[in-house]
């Protein structure tokens, strides 16, 4: 198993947000985590590599095994643990940089100083990420004006670059068109040979058409986590079945 | 009855009407008066200053110093003694006002520490100059025996200003969005090396035009210096900082001091020489933070 969570609790001081989350992904498979806004499913994602370490009343409970490995014990540094899990946000927040600095900024602060190397991966980067033919002529300037489709992209190509093996990917296309959303769509769809991938989404067909496996968050619980495709043809639980015929949410 | 009742009402309620209206506009014209004495004064002592001392304005002006004759006197001690404070003030404050704005700010946000002095260093700010002039007299020029030199003038005038730079800076990183924090920590960027290549580049248009404001007070500020006793009459440029040292406002004030006209004249003239640096630095701090809004868009 790529992650296990068990048994994970929220706190964000007072509030119990996430209330016993426990979950099994395979490696190289995209998991789609769904449910009403607020239920907790940024909040779940955000477990995995940590960033609500950086929330001040944010307390975590229970256990995630990354490759066996127990992310919150105290023999994990948290930034190798970044570096493995990347995270692409839902507002595109690439650097005010040039493109290629904001591909290599993750190497930089990694203590790559080779200029070859650097320049070998960013190009390896944004072709990973499809956005290599756009600007490749144009890799010095300003990552700021791009479309926000192709942010998106640079932004998940600055992730790829440090050679993680998971990515989370929180809402990544809510901010984009119809045609840069399938884009990604179709790089969640590549990018699956080498990645495991989590994906949080809105929108009940992107789940379906890009994940093997869907999770079902309600008010801070995991209520369903099946194959994606017997999760929407044929749910167990009654709410489940209400989420996706849009009885609710 | 009712009807009656409900004219009154209506009455009574155009009447408000109207007061509002009156309070409204007498508020405008009151703040406008008070914009326009502002402003009429300042031109006025301007217009005063200008006259008085433009005519005495030249380069013999400018490379002379103290002398018992007016037409001999110039500002090139009070002028050096000046560069050397604003020099070592800015040596001195800059590093340990901008450290301690980014400690504060980015390692230490919620700590108790970072309360309590949140609280006293806004008080700080506004305790009156001469109070550091007593402090730096008996701390830099007393016990520590650095007398009444430019050194002690500048970690005086370095005190003064520290309060202004930390706040400033804590205020130009708080501008920072978080989700440009995010974004480094989430490709395991250390604190630190998210705040030497992403905090600061974006925000030090702001800190250092703070810092530029604080400096640009410090120059100007008498009376502190006058309690730890800088010189008031001195012929020479120091060329160390432990060396006695009189500024621009110093020898302002020693001038106005005088009876005779002409040194009135020497101190008007002193008087624009001063504007003009302040104004260059306030420009400085304006057209850094107009280019900083210009080139950063979130
Ligand atoms: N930084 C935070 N501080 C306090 N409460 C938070 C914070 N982030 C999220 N929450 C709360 O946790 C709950 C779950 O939020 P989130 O995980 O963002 O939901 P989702 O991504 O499913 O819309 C919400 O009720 C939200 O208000
Ligand atoms: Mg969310």
């Amino acid at each position: 198993m790529k992650i296990e969570a068990q048994d994970v609790h929220v706190y964000y001081g007072q509030d119990h947000t996430l209330k016993g989350v426990s979950l099994t992904v395979k490696k190289n498979t995209v998991t789609a985590l769904i449910g009403p806004s607020g239920c907790g499913k940024s909040t779940f994602l955000r477990c995995m590599n940590r960033m609500n370490d950086l929330i001040d009343n944010c307390h975590v409970k229970g256990n995630i095994l990354i490759d066996g490995v127990d992310i919150n014990s105290p023999s994990v540094n948290i930034n190798e643990l970044r570096k493995a899990v990347g995270m692409v946000f839902q507002k595109p927040n690439p650097f005010p940089k040039s493109i290629f600095e904001n591909v290599a900024y993750g190497l930089r602060v990694n203590g790559v100083s080779n200029k070859e190397y650097i320049n070998d991966k960013v190009e390896w980067s944004l072709k990973q990420a499809a956005l290599w033919d756009e600007v490749k002529d144009k890799l010095k300037k300003s990552a700021l004006a791009l479309s926000g489709g192709q942010q998106q992209r640079l932004c998940i190509a600055r992730a790829l670059a440090v050679e993680p093996s998971i990515l989370l990917m929180d809402e990544p296309a809510s901010a984009l068109d119809p045609i840069s959303t399938s884009k990604i769509e179709e790089l969640i769809y590549n990018l699956k040979a080498s990645y495991t991938i989590m994906i949080v989404t809105h929108n009940m067909q992107q789940a379906s058409r890009t994940s093997d496996k869907t999770a079902f968050f309600y008010m801070g619980e995991l209520v369903e986590y099946d194959d994606t495709r017997t999760l929407f043809t044929n749910p167990k639980k009654e709410r489940t079945q209400n989420y996706i015929t849009g009885r609710f949410g | 009855m009712a009807k009656k009742l409900g004219k009154r009402m209506r009455q009574k309620q155009v009447r408000k009407n109207k007061w509002y209206e009156f309070q409204d506009k007498s508020f405008k014209y009151i703040a406008l008066a008070a914009t326009g004495i502002g402003v009429l004064v300042l031109c006025v002592l301007l217009y005063d200053v200008f006259f008085d001392g433009f005519g005495r304005l030249d380069w013999k002006f400018f490379l002379d110093s103290s002398s018992r004759k007016a037409k001999n006197a110039g500002i090139y001690a009070a002028m050096g003694g000046t560069l050397w404070i604003m020099a070592l003030t800015t040596i001195i404050a800059f590093p340990i006002g901008i450290g301690a704005g980014i400690y504060l700010e980015e390692y230490n946000k919620k700590g108790r520490l970072s309360n309590i002095l949140e609280v006293n260093i806004s008080n700080l700010a506004g305790i009156p100059s001469i109070i550091y002039g007593l402090l730096g007299l008996e701390v830099f020029s007393r016990t520590l025996m650095l007398g009444d030199t430019a050194i002690t003038g500048a970690l005086t005038l370095a005190l003064l200003i520290l309060p202004i730079i930390i706040v400033s800076t804590r205020e130009a990183l708080k501008t920072v969005p978080y989700n440009l924090r995010e974004a480094s920590f989430a490709l395991g960027a250390s604190q630190w090396q998210t705040i030497w290549h992403q905090i600061l580049p974006a925000s030090i248009p702001g800190i250092v035009t703070g810092a530029i404001l604080a400096i640009s007070r410090a120059i100007g500020e008498t009376a502190p210096l006058i309690v730890i006793g800088a010189a008031t009459y001195i012929t020479s440029v120091p060329k160390l900082p432990n060396e006695s040292f009189t500024v621009l406002p110093i020898q302002i004030f020693y001038w106005i001091g005088k009876p005779q006209h002409d040194f009135q004249v020497n101190a008007a003239a002193a008087i624009i020489v001063l504007l003009g640096i302040t104004f260059v630095m306030n420009g400085a701090a304006v057209y850094l933070r107009y280019r900083w809004q210009k080139k950063v868009k979130w």
